[in-house]
Parts: C-alpha cells; structure tokens; sequence
C-alpha cells in the first residue's frame, strides 16, 4: 500500500489532492502513518512502530488502522494495487 | 522512557461550501470533574452509567428565580414540580429552600406525605385523582386544583360526607397566543367552562375557592404567553370579587419555563437563546401588577416551575462501548447510555463532552445508545473528539424528566450520586438489582420447572 504520489502533506497535518483539488486535515498520528506508506512500509512494520511509540493495545490500533486506510481508500489517496503493479 | 498518549489516527474532509457564520460546535472541552470531584473517581466507585446531580447548582438555581420574581412581585411562593425529579434527597432540597409540594398523582401525594411535608403545602394537580386521595388531601387540608366537572362533584360529595370545606382552585387552560393550545387539562377560559366551574363552586357551601391555576405549556420560549395567561387570571379573580365579595387569595401560574438544553433542530444552544427567569418573572409580575388588583389585595403568585429548576443540576456520566462506521462510512460511536435511561434524548440535542483531555481534532459522529433498538440515539450529529473504547463522556442538562420518565428496559437503572454543598458524593438511589426484579413477580406453580 502506497500513498499517492501526488498527494501532499504539510508537516502540520493539511493534506492536499491536486487532482481533485480536496484538502483535509490530518492529526499527528495520522500523518506518522501517511509518512510511513510514503516510504512504503508494510502493515507490520507501521504496526511495530506506532506501538513502540504509543500506549495502545494491538487489537485496538489495528482497527483503528484499517478504519483510516478504508477512509484513505474511500477518498482514493492510496494507490490500489493494479496502480502499484503496473 | 514512558509511551505517549494514543489517539486514533484520523483524516477530515475540509468542507468549504457552506460556511457556518457561527462557527463549528466545539463540544470537546473536556469536563474532568464535578463541583470538585473527579468523573473518574465517581465512575470508579459507583460504575457506568452514572447520573449525578450537584446540591450546589439545585440551590443557586432556585435562588437565582426567587430572586428573579421577589424582586419584581411581592408576594411569590414556588412549589416542587413533584413529576420533574422525584428522588426524596432532591424533593427534600427543594423544600428545604421553602418551596411546597406539587404533586399530580395519589403516588406523589404520599410521597410527599412520606417525606414529612404539610399537608396544607401540597398543591394536588392532575386529571386522575382517585375517592381515596381526595379523601386524604380533604383531611390534610390540602390545595386541591379541580381538573373537570366530574371531579369537582366528587369533591363536593366528599366534603359534604365529611363534613369538610376542602380549599379548592380551578385550572384553566386558554389561548396565549401559542399553539397548539393545551386545552386537554382543566376549564376553558374563551368558552366561559373556567367561569361555569367557578360559579358551581361559589355556590356550592362544600368548598371554598382559594385560588386559580394554570399551566399553559412545556419548554416554553416565549415569556409573553405567560402574560397574557396572567392577565387572563386576574380578570377572573377580579370578576370573582365583584360577584361574590369573595378574594382569591393565589393565582398559580403553573410551570413549563425553558431550561438550558437545546430543543431538536434548534439553530443556536438554548443556553445562549432560551429565557431566563428574569425574563418569565418581568412578564408574569408586571401582568398582575397593571391589573385592577389593589396593592393589599394582590394574591399570592405560585409558580411551580421544575425542569428550569433542575435540568443544568443533573449529569450523565457513560464510557463509550464501540467506535464503528456505518455503510455510509459515517463515524458511530455507541456509549453505555441508552434512551431507556435517557429519554429526553428524544426531545434536545443534549450537550456532550468527554471527561478526558484530548487534542482539538474532532469527528462529526452519531451518538447510539447500547439498547438492541434502532430508535435508541442519543445524537444524531455531535462533533466529538476522536474518543476510543472505555473512554468516559457527560451528558449535560439531564435533571428534569430522566429520573421519574426512565425505563426498565433490558437493563437495570443506574445509581444516582448527589454531591453536597462541601463537594461528597452520596448514592441517593441505588443501582437495580436483578432481585429487585423478580422480587415483584409472582410465578404459578406449575411454571416454575421445565426441561428444554
């Protein structure tokens, strides 16, 4: 999973699509993990990170997590995998 | 090195379409403590959900409105709205700060009657009043507020048995200028069934007409109907005198003034738009001041007011069960508390904040309840902070109603925790048990085996 490479995202959370001209806002965690699959980690290793970092239980930040990639998805700011293949 | 805190990881669409000139609705400043006491600590002891009422704010708060109308009537007397909140500790604080009772059912009577209050400071409201409590508010000498003719007769049939003059009023409903016109309760006054009554009972040697009552509405946002119902009074009572030499010694005006809670699909909170008591008092006091009533004779004003009196005191302190996404990919959150404990959910969009410190990220979120029933929502839109699983949230403004209107409803009803004057929590009503339950049930004998 990959983070478009379009998509721009500010230190302070403001994330911006130029293709559909949509920006969001993004909290700091969030753009730990935009970070993260810029540079193309993997689930496990950004699982492995932000529990290192944060006091949170496993099951409870990989729900999290999946629930965030769904709304990335959703608003299309990841590229699917026919994109990254091809 | 110690972990940092966790917050989900959250992304926001910025919506620039349709500016709100007021502003977002920022619900997260978060509530840690009440008059003091830390929500955790009381949530810790006494469990989830949890309803807290604060003596502190009960008291400022019926001082503020006797103050409000004393200063502008001279002769005022409030009464506890008995159906509002019934819990002894709360009745008993009203009392304490010298209102009477106000009761509308044999139930409340002798609950007041329990409590150690005077007959004669029981207003006994109501449509159903059976020949059993009349009887007992004709020998406690009692106020009794006549509803319709029916009653009326019993009364008088009563009173003539036991020899008795039961101090009576007549309630009167009216147009006030605001519809629609709750003409269900008492006499008509336009129709001339308020002046019918009242002459039935001049004339009658069995009662004596000691004042008139009405109660024109509930959640009311407009002060000026409550002018225009005083004035309605004062001519009665006024036409009462010239007739019959006879005073009316109370007008009673009832209750129904707005609290602080924000009625569904209002624009702006009710804490910044909804009358205040001084608002009602103006209204009220100055109809019955530039009335024909002579300074010696003005009557008593009553007013039984009760949500206004004690809806900011009560607190509903839950945890959230469950963050999930509905098929439309909106953020759900369902919280321990449901609309069996909370049904004036059904009326406002009550005031919720976390109890917890979080960041200024916020999500619009649907507030469920946990009741496996699909009408059970809190809010159906709250811009929340981003709350995970187990953390603790205050519903505001939740005195009125939600402790006599609560449900039984696949749950158990939960404590109810008062903190006094010096900040100590006391459990004023205990957390339902099972036993509780079943102790009221009675199973036949040939259903108490079976094999499955």
């Amino acid at each position: 999973m990959k983070l478009k490479k379009n998509v721009a995202v500010s230190e302070s959370g403001l994330l911006f699509n130029p293709v559909t001209g949509e920006s969001f806002s993004v909290n700091p965690i969030g753009v730990e993990i935009l970070n993260f699959l810029r540079e193309e980690k993997t689930d496990e290793q950004i699982s492995e990170a932000i529990l290192g970092k944060y006091n949170a239980e496993k099951q409870a930040f990989e729900n999290d997590y999946q629930d965030f990639i769904g709304v990335l998805s959703h608003n299309n700011l990841i590229e699917s995998h026919e994109e990254t293949n091809a | 090195m110690s972990k940092q805190r966790y917050e989900r990881p959250v992304i926001k669409k910025l919506e620039t379409g349709m500016p709100n000139k007021f502003g977002t609705r920022t619900e997260y400043q978060p509530m840690t403590n009440i008059d003091g006491v830390p929500v955790t600590k009381l949530m810790k002891e006494y469990g989830s959900p949890l309803f807290v009422i604060s003596e502190k704010i009960i008291r400022s708060t019926i001082q503020k409105a006797k103050k409000a109308f004393r200063t502008r009537y001279p002769r005022v007397q409030f009464a506890w709205s008995y159906k509002t909140n019934y819990l002894n500790s709360i009745c008993s604080i009203f009392h304490q700060e010298g209102s009477w009772a106000e009761v509308v059912s044999g139930f409340e009577y002798d609950k007041a009657i329990s409590l150690g209050v005077d007959g004669k400071k029981i207003i006994f409201n109501g449509p159903e009043k059976s020949e059993e409590d009349l009887t007992k508010a004709i020998k406690n000498d009692s106020l009794i507020h006549i509803d319709h003719l029916d009653e009326l007769y019993t009364i008088s049939e009563l009173a003539e048995k036991f020899k008795a003059r039961p101090r009576v009023a007549i309630r009167v409903n009216m147009d006030t200028g605001v519809y629609p016109i709750w003409d269900r309760f008492g006499f008509n006054y336009e129709n001339g069934q308020a002046w019918d009554a009242i002459n039935k009972i001049m004339h009658s040697e069995w009662m004596e007409l000691v004042g008139l009552h009405c109660h024109i509405g509930t959640f009311m946002l407009a002060p000026s109907a409550y002018g225009v119902a005083a004035s309605k009074l004062a001519e009665l009572a006024l036409s009462v005198e010239q007739k019959f030499k006879h005073k009316i010694k109370y007008i009673d005006m009832g209750g129904g003034f707005a609290s602080k809670n924000t009625l569904k699909g209002a624009y702006l909170p009710g804490s910044d738009t909804n009358p205040t008591f001084d608002d009602f008092a103006e209204a009220i006091s100055s109809a019955l001041l530039n009335s024909n009533f002579k300074h010696e004779n003005l009557p008593l004003l009553i007013l039984e007011t009760g949500r206004a009196l004690i809806d900011e005191a009560g607190y509903l302190l839950g945890s959230v069960i469950s963050n999930k996404r509905s098929s439309t990919g909106r953020r759900n959150t369902i919280l321990d508390i449901g609309v069996n404990i909370l049904f004036t959910a059904f009326w406002y969009d009550h005031k919720i904040t976390p109890a917890q410190e979080f960041t200024n990220y916020s999500e619009d979120t649907c507030i469920y309840g946990p009741l496996c029933m699909n009408i059970d929502v809190i809010r159906e839109s709250a811009s929340l902070p981003l709350l995970n699983k187990n953390d603790h949230v205050v519903i505001h403004h939740v005195g009125a109603y939600n402790m006599t209107q609560w449900m039984q409803f696949i749950a158990l009803r939960p404590n109810v925790v008062l903190i006094d004057m010096d900040g100590k929590p006391h459990v004023i009503r205990l957390r339902e048990t099972v036993d509780n339950m079943n102790s009221m049930e009675k199973v036949p004998a040939h259903l108490k085996k079976f094999n499955m």
